[in-house]
């Protein structure tokens, strides 16, 4: 007990000194040996969301400086809309899919899904050469649209596993008892098994949002300044010299915090979500 | 029920729902994955370079020729293979050892469980740009903590030949190791306790126990974990991106970062397509052999 808990401690340490260099100043931050103990200060978290942050804010040189919003802000919020918008879609599409696969007979069912899986298993740089191509031609590229439907395909073959094992776990009695009754397959569909689909698309929804809102191949390689997503964007500031780390820590503490408010909601679901759910809980 | 059989839902037959729900899955891979496949298939048979006016020369296989004859590639490949048997082997003992602590009733357990399986949830991207700042040579914690504790002189993690591809290593273990501490306690929570009764009442040691009854239950889940994590390693990017940049010299330019330089740094656009068509195969094999796996345990 004593050892797992010392191993917890040293595993969770990163974390916590993302934290801390996220909350000290610029001196305490590079402090060797280091603060152990410092006053909490917010304003790294305040001053990534403006432009020109890091002291020329306010007054300089007598000109009042007014902030303006940083392309952080813009990158964030270009996260948050393009990670709920391909979960959604993804989601509902593979809640479609994974029914099919459930339920009906689909000639070459196995192959089918083979293909779908290894979709998931590609790495992302071995399709990049003509995707930016066809994104430049069709005029995708760094768009959000283009990053929308980009994540959709990319959960959508864990959403498309994820939710046909969610779909064998319903018992088949209750569109059987529907159609006895005279709906039509499509209408037992959504009035009855989609809604008991409920539990397993919020956990497919959840595993999507964390991947996308992570993802950073796709996002380097598809957007230029207007699409960023912030995972790049925190990731670009490359070199270790003039970097402002504090920004940095601040910046990935943000995008770490939700993750870790998701990851408690999945709870029984992780192990289900990380083998496309063939193991269950 | 005359008012349900009017709508036209009830025309659709069952057939026609089949297509209807599976079209847009399938024309959606069939444009962003299958299209870009068998685009790069055909670039990869060409002398072409993305950033130049002149149209893709077919060259036939001179791509994979030259790729299969020079010595930095396959330097490329050998330090893709340490990195991923390094971190591979690293992150199972570490994560069925702490899948081993984890697994008893205590008070908290899901909490600490859930604990130790934060890191694997967060973005690699992110994750390695912050390690970046802890393994700084000069003014990096992990160097002040080794040095006080162990009295280590400081290492240059990311900027030295000798340790960049630890660095490289130790980062994938940090966030990789929950993914087998998850899996190792769904294995370890599968098998009977009534066994490990049975064991005692016969007074077999705990090295009996271990090898007879935990290992051939936890055996199958753990040989999935270790071939997930072996493919996934052949596709990683993100961290050596963020932490070493492929550097220094090409010390850790594992083979999906050197397909990137070739594509974005270098131009040669057909070489690279080459390069990813050969990662390529060796991921759907190593996945074909995993989905067929998965599917014998959840037929099981």
């Amino acid at each position: 007990m004593v050892v797992l808990v010392v191993m917890l401690c040293i595993y969770l340490f990163p974390i916590y000194w993302m934290f801390s260099t996220a909350t000290k100043s610029k001196v305490e931050a590079f402090a060797l040996p280091p603060k152990w103990v410092w006053k909490p200060q917010i304003d790294n978290f305040r001053n990534i969301f403006y432009a020109g942050a890091g002291g020329a804010l306010g007054r300089v040189r007598g000109i009042e400086v007014k902030p303006q919003p940083s392309a952080f802000l813009r990158q964030l919020s270009n996260s948050v809309v393009v990670s709920f918008v391909s979960t959604i879609l993804a989601t509902f599409l593979g809640a479609l899919s994974g029914y099919v696969f459930s339920r009906m007979r689909v000639r070459g069912k196995d192959d089918l899904l083979f293909v779908i899986l290894s979709s998931r298993m590609l790495p992302p740089v071995a399709i990049a050469i003509p995707l930016v191509m066809m994104y430049r031609a069709l005029g995708l590229f760094d768009t959000r649209f283009g990053l929308i439907i980009m994540y959709t395909v990319f959960n959508l073959a864990f959403a498309v596993w994820m939710m046909r094992s969610f779909v064998d776990d319903i018992p088949p009695e209750y569109e059987e008892a529907a159609l006895v009754d005279g709906y039509s397959r499509f209408q037992a569909f959504f009035k009855f098994v989609f809604p008991e689909m409920r539990v397993g698309m919020v956990a497919t929804a959840i595993f999507s949002l964390i991947m996308t809102w992570n993802e950073f191949t796709f996002s380097l390689l598809l957007t230029g300044e207007q699409a960023r997503t912030a995972v790049p964007s925190i990731a670009h500031s490359l070199g270790t010299a003039g970097v402002n780390w504090g920004h940095i820590a601040a910046g990935s503490f943000l995008m770490v915090l939700p993750v870790v408010v998701f990851t408690f909601l999945l709870g029984g679901n992780l192990i289900r979500g990380f083998t496309f759910g063939a193991i269950k809980e | 029920m005359s008012d349900i059989r009017s709508t036209w839902a009830n025309r659709v037959s069952d057939r026609g729902i089949l297509y209807l729900f599976l079209l847009p899955t399938f024309g959606l891979l069939l444009f962003l994955v299958v299209f870009p496949l068998i685009w790069s298939l055909y670039l990869s048979f060409c002398e072409y370079s993305a950033n130049a006016a002149k149209p893709p020369i077919f060259t036939g296989i001179q791509n994979y020729g030259s790729l299969f004859r020079e010595k930095e590639v396959w330097d490329r490949f050998v330090t893709t293979g340490r990195f991923v048997f390094l971190a591979v082997v690293m992150e199972f003992f570490l994560g069925f050892f702490i899948a081993m602590l984890l697994n008893r009733e205590f008070y908290g357990k899901g909490v600490l469980t859930t604990l130790f399986i934060l890191p694997m949830m967060f973005s690699p991207a992110v994750v390695g740009k912050f390690f970046r700042f802890m393994m700084d040579a000069n003014w990096g914690i992990i160097n002040y903590i080794l040095g006080v504790l162990f009295r280590i002189p400081k290492i240059a993690w990311t900027t030295s030949y000798e340790y960049a591809l630890y660095s490289v290593v130790i980062t994938d273990v940090w966030i990789w190791t929950p993914f087998m501490v998850l899996l190792s306690l769904a294995g370890l929570s599968s098998v009977p306790r009534y066994l490990y009764e049975a064991a005692d009442v016969d007074r077999a040691s705990g090295w009996f126990k271990f090898r007879y009854i935990t290992l051939p239950y936890v055996a199958p889940i753990l040989i999935l974990a270790v071939l997930f994590r072996t493919m996934d390693a052949f596709r990683f990017f993100d961290v050596v991106y963020v932490l070493t940049d492929g550097g220094p010299g090409y010390a850790t330019q594992i083979i999906p970062f050197y397909i990137y330089k070739l594509a974005f740094s270098f131009w040669r656009t057909g070489r690279s397509c080459a390069l990813a068509y050969i990662l390529l195969i060796i991921i759907i094999a190593l996945s074909n052999i995993y989905i067929t796996y998965l599917n014998r345990l959840r037929r099981a």
